[in-house]
């Protein structure tokens, strides 16, 4: 879908990216991450132009970007950064319809198409349509700022800290949609973070840039047990490593098919991460399982967090 | 006709004044007993070289030329150093305003006769440069002040910069730019009746006639009516940006908050 080869950018001398090459699936949900001035937005800024590369090239399905005008490549490729860049004097319907607007589709079809990113988001068309930026909450606005982002059906979505600006709460139940809504749609993402929660919980595949070079890259679960270095060791949280690991499985995957036992039960889609905080505070080694329709699905034992993988 | 919310309700100081403007250019003649009263050592109490309404619509004029100029120029030159192209000159225009600021009308006056004569010439290039100022400055303020994410995710959604400039530039910093043309134009109008030193028609003439041959009734006429045209036009702008940018975020929660 992208190939990146040997990509170099400096700024005044000093070089922000050195030398990287890196290939992005169609479908796949990428996440670059890396402390600030790793490199990382200056990256996802060169795939839609807003950055020219002082040597390499950037392929898009197989075509080099430099070859499209910058404004044509851009009406292609989503784009969503921090909540702060929804047009402020722009309704939400006037900002989700910014890029049909400049492809110039007629007014029905672009209403039409915000109200269903509208529902798709979970915001009531209705109420929102007419609302100014100003009179949204963080969360709002973020998704807004998504809606906007799919808005003209783009084959790619490059997110550049979307969910930075948010509290931890509205923060997951974004990460929640945004997986869901490229499980749905499957289409490529590129998504740029600090978090390393925020990578290993969305991320299909993981970048580590640092000091403008790719450090490791890789599926969440070889991060969290094969570092390829101190620097990536630090970055995922030493100590931290055991219940990040069990924040990639889902608690279906070690449930025994038993007869229900009493108890406040989990949801068999929550993570085995927050299984075992459930353990501990309650004090229990065995607790029942419910499924995503309430319906009982067995149990969990404590000691099954560490089984191997099913 | 007084309901809150009623256009004169809403805008009664607009209203107020421009009838008391009106009432002052074609009634001041029906005030000559008054002034007879107050001064009654003058011979003519009410200046009648001109009728007041040429002498406003004269006033207009100069105010519409210089002030349409100064308005151009101004946004021209906030413009010019806002694109990457005139980076290079913002500080230079920085230093312009700041010093230009300092320069009083009439040395520009005293500059320009020798260079241009007398008349209306050197009035307007004395109000265009000092009319000029307030409005490069609104627009410099205004075009820096649009956030940087802004921009950034204009151009990441493929506008381009012409789209960027007229879609979202020019219009989140209209209300800046319209208080510099408020505060310029208002300016202006005042100052122009200083060009009548110089012989151009002005509001400024029974205000210098009077000057100089110590009829102070006169130069209250002209003052009265400089004073009052600078509140209506004042208030007129109060109008346009109230009705201007009712669209944008920032004046909507300020309309919540009145």
């Amino acid at each position: 879908m992208i190939e990146i080869e040997n990509i170099s950018k400096s700024f005044d001398d000093r070089p922000a990216l050195s030398d990287v090459s890196l290939s992005i699936k169609a479908g796949e949900l990428a996440v670059l991450i890396g402390s600030s001035g790793s490199g990382k937005s200056t990256l996802l800024k060169l795939f839609n132009r807003l950055l020219e590369p002082d040597s390499g090239n950037i392929r898009l399905l197989g075509n080099d970007i430099a070859g499209y005008s910058p404004e044509q490549l851009r009406r292609r490729i989503g784009y969503a950064i921090q909540s702060v860049g929804l047009f402020p004097h722009w309704t939400v319907e006037q900002n989700i319809g910014a890029v049909p607007t400049l492809l110039n589709w007629p007014k029905a079809r672009i209403r039409q198409r915000v109200d269903e990113l509208l529902t798709l988001l979970h915001l009531a068309p209705d109420t929102f349509r007419g609302r100014y930026p100003h009179q949204l909450s963080g969360g709002q606005q973020q998704r807004v700022g998504v809606a906007r982002a799919l808005a003209a059906d783009p084959e790619v979505l490059l997110m550049d800290e979307p969910f930075g600006a948010l509290d931890p709460v509205t923060r997951s139940s974004l990460q929640q949609e945004l997986a869901s809504i490229h499980a749905s749609s499957g289409k490529t993402i590129v998504l740029v973070t600090h978090d390393i929660d925020e990578a290993l919980a969305l991320g299909e595949r993981i970048i580590l840039l640092d000091h403008g070079r790719i450090v490791q890259q890789g599926q969440p679960r070889d991060f969290l047990l094969a570092p390829a270095s101190e620097l990536v060791r630090d970055f995922v949280g030493q100590s931290d490593v055991g219940v990040r690991l069990l924040g990639l499985d889902k608690i279906a995957t070690r449930v025994r098919a038993e007869a229900p036992i009493p108890g406040e039960p989990l949801r068999s889609d929550d993570t085995l991460r927050e299984a075992l905080s459930a353990f501990i505070t309650r004090k229990v080694y065995s607790l029942p399982v419910v499924d995503q329709h309430g319906q009982p699905a067995g149990v969990l034992h404590f000691a099954d967090l560490l089984a191997e993988r099913t | 006709m007084k309901r809150p919310g009623s256009f004169v309700h809403r805008y009664r100081g607009l209203v107020i004044s421009s009838l008391l403007l009106a009432g002052l250019i074609f009634g001041m003649p029906l005030a000559g007993p008054l002034f007879n009263t107050v001064f009654p050592e003058l011979e003519r109490p009410i200046y009648l070289q001109d009728s007041f309404l040429t002498l406003v619509l004269a006033h207009l004029r100069i105010v519409a030329i210089s002030g349409g100029i100064a308005v151009l120029g101004g946004v021209g030159a906030g413009l010019l150093v806002t694109r990457p192209a005139g980076k290079a000159f913002r500080s230079l225009l920085e230093t312009v305003l700041a010093i230009s600021q300092s320069f009083p009308p009439v040395a520009v006056l005293a500059v320009a006769v020798p260079l241009v004569g007398f008349g209306e010439t050197p009035a307007l290039i004395a109000l265009v440069m000092y009319g000029i100022l307030p409005v490069a400055q609104g627009a410099l303020t205004g075009l820096s002040s649009v956030p940087q994410p802004v921009l950034e995710v204009a151009r990441g959604i493929g506008m381009s910069r012409r789209q960027i400039l007229w879609r979202v530039e020019l219009p989140l910093a209209a209300p800046v730019i319209l208080a510099g043309v408020r505060t310029s134009i208002v300016i202006n109008i005042g100052t122009a009746a200083v060009a009548s030193t110089v012989g151009a028609k002005t509001l400024g003439l029974p205000i210098i006639v009077g000057l100089s041959g110590f009829n102070t009734a006169y130069v209250i006429q002209g003052a009265l009516l400089v004073g009052l045209l600078a509140i209506v036009a004042d208030q007129l702008f109060e109008l346009l940006a109230r009705r201007w940018t009712p669209r944008s975020g920032a004046a909507l929660q300020e309309q919540a908050q009145a």
